[in-house]
């Protein structure tokens, strides 16, 4: 679905709206970073200001409403937005601080409900079906999660009740901010219709420029479009899943567990690079960071990716199925380094690389093939060390000697990662 | 350019010629077979992609000698299909006339002055009796690698010293060693040499059924390098692979805890059923007690298999697991009724070998070395 939003359809009918059967809840901070970050900062609280790297090279993670109103929105290069919004103020992330808030929003959620799907750090489907007895109407819990987030963490949140995860995602970006809109089971077909075609979720740009050749502007264009035409012009499974959509179908329940496929970090540089040494340097740092979320996770994977960006923004991506599951920061990293060094790229500028790790199974049952002649004690248990050492001292007490940069962390890199879970 | 000759012999001597070609040479004329047609009534048939080279001479009728080079695959198939009379193999103009009954081929000669020379004809260094060499090297390649991780590893290791011959390889998993006695042409022979293991099983499997095959290494072989076989009318080179093979001799257990025999033929029928319900990358597990060994495999909520089969125990028991590809490779390769099981603990590789009876002492002539698989927490 696209990030950009959308004007609230009129509402048909002008009583209050029938919560009924309106069992899913999309909660979403409301610029969270930005909100989180104020909590320190009451007085710059009403001013714009924008969460961020401040280096040359920094991308906008989040900036509060009145630095939006100039223009500003998430993933935009820092430069621009300091254009856009020169009297803005910037503030470095503070991730331990967001990760506490969401922890204790998450919390508060399950007061309400067991099913609790997080989707980031910052917003979560919810199903409420099983709480109406005990807590009263969708519509009455969502007021009352509102309040409690904003009375015990300070900052506001935005819900969108509705009798599906799609309808309710876009219901609360059509809240923001701090609000709370309510899509009843019988007005879900006239409020899709109603948006642009770039409102569905799967719509992305290319698709966009698809559906608006065959003159689709509306969603209520796709429904009314013989189903075979949608086939035929976007593939049978997307077509299908688009007309679905168009007449509020989205059999999707909400998942508690939501098992992850994959697990990786990017990494854009300051200035673009073309040292092999130095990407191979962040290339540890990246597979470091990495096995040990999959160790945390308690997760094994097989195959492993590396994503280079150049300066130009093209992007390719490498990947090599491994032998025996791995959790090893070497093992990993050996892997992407070889995939890099396999590009064979002369003196490249390259912008971004990232690591990443597919081919995800639980860790208890992962068996390893072993090798003759190998040590008692191998790399894994040195990562096994890393992380005892790491829960004692802090992340990154203890790193590969060619990532020590001084008296700082560097596992905290300066560069904004927008690979956050 | 002219010749008679019958089907079986041309399409015998094709076949084993052609069999090593690429079917996409980087040049051209390495897809060809160079007929070398004799006055006296020989016809050599040659081929040669720089790293094999493969050579038969077989008797003709020639009407008139001479030279000529055409597809080989081509030529190989099409004497594999002519029916059973004899073949007629002439020029005419610029291509080569293939008439056997009322049959007609026509192929596009090739240049034979764009082929690269052969190998020189190497002179023998000692030789091994055909049956024992294509085992030994069966028993051996099936441990050798097939990645291209390391190049080395791809090959059958082979060291001579007077009367003892012994092949080695190891893909690092496992590893498989066989010693055999063969006879050099001099008693203080001493030679290592690397080779592709895909070309060595392929090169024994097709001289094997000859009686004897002889050796070419080192300076024999025409160049440090190169090894030549040689069984029969048939003769082969192979450039040997480079480099510095790992150390292996630390790899072999001094001692074992554990020892248990196993019914070959039992065993391998158990672990291929077990095995069935072992997904990728997931072991069977192995628990070896006094009187039988249990096999299973399968975990959580997917699928389970077990069975058993009858052992003799001496020592602890021992519960193990397996790549079971692997371990069927190795039993496959022992090649004895009963399999000898050498174990120290589970984490530490075991050591298959053979013997004839259940109650008799293992022929340690074959080890095949397995590293367990162990499990990550």
């Amino acid at each position: 679905m696209s990030r950009r939003q959308f004007t609230l359809p009129h509402r048909v009918s002008t009583e209050p709206p029938d919560d009924t059967g309106c069992t899913v809840l999309h909660v979403d901070m409301d610029a969270f970073f930005a909100s989180a970050s104020l909590l320190a900062r009451p007085d710059l609280r009403g001013t714009p200001v924008i969460i961020g790297g401040s280096g040359g090279r920094g991308v906008v993670l989040s900036a509060t409403y009145e630095a939006r109103r100039f223009g500003v929105t998430s993933a935009m290069p820092m430069g621009r937005a300091r254009r856009l919004c020169p009297s803005a103020t910037v503030l470095p992330p503070d991730h331990a601080l967001y990760a506490r808030i969401s922890k204790a929003v998450m919390a508060t959620f399950r007061d309400w409900t067991p099913i609790v799907e997080p989707l980031s750090v910052d917003e979560a489907f919810l199903d409420v079906s099983g709480a109406l007895r005990r807590s009263g109407s969708p519509a009455t819990i969502a007021g009352a999660i509102r309040d409690r987030v904003a009375d015990e963490q300070g900052i506001t949140c935005s819900v969108g009740v509705a009798p599906t995860k799609f309808v309710a995602k876009l219901a609360s970006n059509l809240a923001k901010p701090d609000g709370l809109v309510v899509v009843p089971r019988d007005e879900v077909v006239p409020f899709v219709h109603a948006l642009p075609v770039a409102a569905l979720w799967g719509v992305g740009d290319k698709t966009e420029e698809v559906l608006l050749r065959l003159g689709l502007k509306t969603v209520g264009d796709i429904a009314h479009t013989p189903l075979d035409t949608l086939r035929r012009a976007l593939g049978d499974a997307s077509g299908q899943h688009l007309h679905d959509l168009s007449w509020g179908r989205d059999p999707r329940t909400v998942q508690t567990l939501r098992e992850e496929r994959s697990i990786g970090a990017d990494s854009t540089f300051a200035e673009d690079v073309d040292d092999a040494v130095y990407i191979h340097r962040r290339l540890l740092q990246l597979s470091d960071k990495v096995a040990a979320r999959m160790r945390a996770a308690e997760l094994m994977g097989l195959t492993v990716s590396a994503k280079i960006r150049f300066s130009d923004f093209t992007t390719v991506t490498r990947a090599r199925t491994l032998h025996d599951p791995t959790d090893t920061s070497r093992v990993i990293y050996a892997a992407a380094r070889d995939l890099f060094d396999g590009l064979g790229l002369q003196r490249a500028r390259i912008r971004l690389v990232g690591v990443r790790v597919s081919g995800l199974i639980p860790a208890s049952t992962a068996s390893v093939q072993g090798v003759l002649g190998e040590p008692d004690h191998g790399w894994r248990d040195a990562d096994l060390a890393v992380d005892r050492a790491s829960r004692r001292f802090g992340a990154g007490s203890v790193l590969p000697a060619s990532l020590v940069t001084g008296a700082r962390s560097p596992s905290r890199s300066q560069d904004p990662d927008l690979s956050l879970p | 350019m002219k010749f008679r000759v019958e089907r079986d012999v041309l399409a015998d001597a094709v076949t084993w010629v052609a069999r090593g070609l690429p079917s996409r040479p980087p040049v051209p004329v390495l897809a060809g077979v160079l007929l070398d047609v004799a006055a006296e009534g020989t016809v050599t048939l040659s081929a040669f992609d720089y790293e094999v080279s493969a050579r038969m001479t077989i008797p003709a009728d020639v009407s008139e000698p001479g030279q000529v080079l055409v597809l080989g695959r081509l030529l190989a198939d099409i004497s594999r299909n002519l029916p059973d009379r004899p073949v007629e193999v002439e020029t005419s103009g610029n291509k080569v006339q293939v008439t056997c009954g009322s049959s007609r081929f026509a192929l596009l000669l090739m240049p034979v002055d764009e082929y690269p020379t052969l190998p020189a004809s190497p002179e023998p260094s000692g030789s091994v009796p055909g049956d024992v060499f294509t085992q030994a090297v069966a028993q051996v390649a099936v441990a050798a690698d097939r990645g291209d991780t390391l190049p080395i590893l791809t090959g059958v290791r082979v060291v001579i010293e007077g009367e003892q011959m012994t092949l080695l390889a190891t893909d690092r998993y496992r590893l498989a060693m066989r010693t055999l006695t063969w006879s050099p042409g001099a008693t203080d022979a001493s030679h290592v040499a690397l080779i592709p293991a895909r070309t060595l099983s392929e090169t024994a499997k097709a001289l094997g059924a000859a009686g004897a095959i002889d050796l070419s290494l080192g300076t024999a072989a025409g160049g440090e390098g190169l090894v030549g076989f040689e069984a029969g009318s048939r003769r082969t080179t192979t450039r040997l692979l480079d480099g510095d093979y790992p150390k292996v001799s630390s790899i072999f257990p001094s001692s074992s805890d554990t020892e248990a025999v196993v019914s070959t033929e039992e065993l391998i029928e158990a672990v291929k059923r077990v095995a069935l319900v072992a997904e990728r990358n997931t072991p069977v597990r192995l628990k070896f007690a006094d009187g039988q060994v249990a096999i299973e495999a399968g975990s959580g909520d997917e699928a389970q298999a077990s069975e058993a089969v009858e052992c003799v125990l001496t020592g602890p028991e021992i519960e193990i697991a397996f790549n079971p590809a692997f371990l069927l490779d190795g039993l496959h390769a022992v090649g004895t009724a009963h399999t000898r099981f050498s174990f120290t603990q589970p984490s530490r590789p075991a050591v298959l070998s053979g013997q004839a009876e259940v109650d008799g002492e293992a022929d340690t002539a074959y080890r095949y070395v397995l590293m367990p698989v162990r499990f990550a927490s």
